[in-house]
């Protein structure tokens, strides 16, 4: 078979054919993979929600809300126990100020404002670097950098470079003070809604 | 016989990192772990092997002025299939490779071997040199995935082979991924020599 010639009428009957096929079958992939993949983000929402929460017995009604400062809102799912009463809030937040941008974190914050754990959603920072905060900041042998247990007040938590006492991950310390960002926005969304609804922190 | 020429050709060769020097950008980006350059790897053979096959089958019915644009749907269809067939079944590895999945669009080892190959060859041959090609490809990302992962960190595959206070930082960022892919150029070098 020889080749088409280039003439207008070939090439637009060309380019047309190829477009529409190629469009064709991504929708069909698209359609296919919808549900998995919001699946899948479901499950790991879901995953993460258990792991940084303590002990609960149910979720209550996530809802979103604006933090003092920030660009958007963050979700927040309240845990509650066996008596309807609020022991903790899973907050999910976010920050833009990692070394490659956005970064989006669950963490749970119980009433007395301590971190009972968190897990990073999303980010882009460098592998090997900055990569590593999960596992960092969670390192309970080394409680300098271990960030898991500690209580948040109103100045929030610092790296220890901008005076604070959170060691932040060697040759990664933008990354590091950006999860500092991103869990103190957590923790001034959910204190001020605590004065919001008027509800004082009970001891559990 | 030729076949298997075609095949082996991308491996050593004409391998498309350490020889031809082609998509440098994925593989300096994507090779700070040996798992996250497999990872890229088989994505961009995948697509190689399917884009390949396809421009092969339609070289007859693209009119040559068209031909680069067309060509490029059909790579970025590919593209975009991996996309979505790996956030929704390998949802992890697609978060390590972020970004760098829709940049295989732009990956001129899959235009070149479109333009340069399988628009001149019979589709058996054009999918066998995709997948060789591919695989080749693969081969040096694992490779120099490999050997930045355990300089940088001490391990290969997340198995911890030297104790992490040793590894050499720069190694995972970028200017390591230039010593390393020096050093491995030069060995390929030195081996292509004694060959021939």
């Amino acid at each position: 078979m020889a080749k088409l010639e280039s003439t207008f009428r070939n090439m637009l009957v060309a380019l047309f054919g190829v477009t529409l096929i190629a469009s064709a079958s991504l929708g069909l992939v698209y359609n296919v993979t919808k549900s998995p993949i919001e699946r899948a983000e479901l499950e790991k929402q879901n995953n993460a929600i258990a792991a940084v929460l303590p002990q609960f017995e149910e979720l209550g009604t996530a809802y979103k809300k604006f933090p003092p400062e920030g660009r958007d809102s963050v979700d927040i799912f309240p845990a509650l126990d066996q008596n309807g009463e609020i022991v903790a809030h899973a907050v999910k937040s976010y920050t833009y100020s990692g070394f490659s941008g956005y970064i989006e974190i669950m963490v749970g914050i119980d009433v007395n404002n301590t971190i009972t754990g968190f897990r990073v959603l999303r980010h882009a920072e460098t592998p090997g670097l900055g990569s590593k905060m999960e596992q960092w900041h969670n390192d309970t042998e080394k409680p300098g950098q271990n960030i898991v247990g500690r209580t948040l007040n109103e100045e929030g938590l610092k790296v220890s470079k901008d005076g604070g006492d959170v060691d932040a991950i060697t040759a990664a310390t933008i990354t590091s003070r950006a999860l500092m960002d991103a869990l103190n926005r957590a923790n001034a969304t959910v204190s001020d809604l605590d004065s919001y609804t008027g509800a004082t922190p009970v001891n559990n | 016989m030729n076949q298997w020429k075609n095949f082996t050709k991308g491996f050593i060769k004409e391998n498309p990192v350490f020889v031809l020097l082609l998509g440098m950008c994925p593989v300096l980006g994507t090779t700070g772990t040996a798992i996250n350059g497999l990872g890229m790897g088989l994505a961009t053979t995948f697509v190689l092997f399917m884009s390949n096959t396809v421009v092969s089958l339609i070289k007859n019915v693209i009119p040559d002025k068209v031909r680069i644009p067309s060509y490029i749907v059909v790579i970025a269809t590919f593209v975009t299939i991996v996309q979505m067939v790996m956030q929704a079944y390998l949802p992890s590895l697609f978060e390590s490779l972020g970004i760098f999945i829709p940049l295989i669009v732009v990956n001129c080892i899959v235009l070149g071997r479109a333009e340069a190959f399988a628009s001149k060859n019979t589709v058996l041959s054009a999918s066998i040199d995709g997948l060789g090609t591919g695989l080749g490809f693969a081969f040096a990302l694992t490779l120099l995935g490999a050997a930045r992962e355990l300089l940088g960190s001490g391990k290969i595959f997340n198995f911890e082979i030297l104790p992490e206070q040793y590894g050499m930082l720069i190694f995972i960022l970028a200017p390591g991924a230039f010593i390393a892919l020096g050093y491995i150029i030069a060995i390929t070098n030195r081996l292509n020599k004694q060959k021939a």
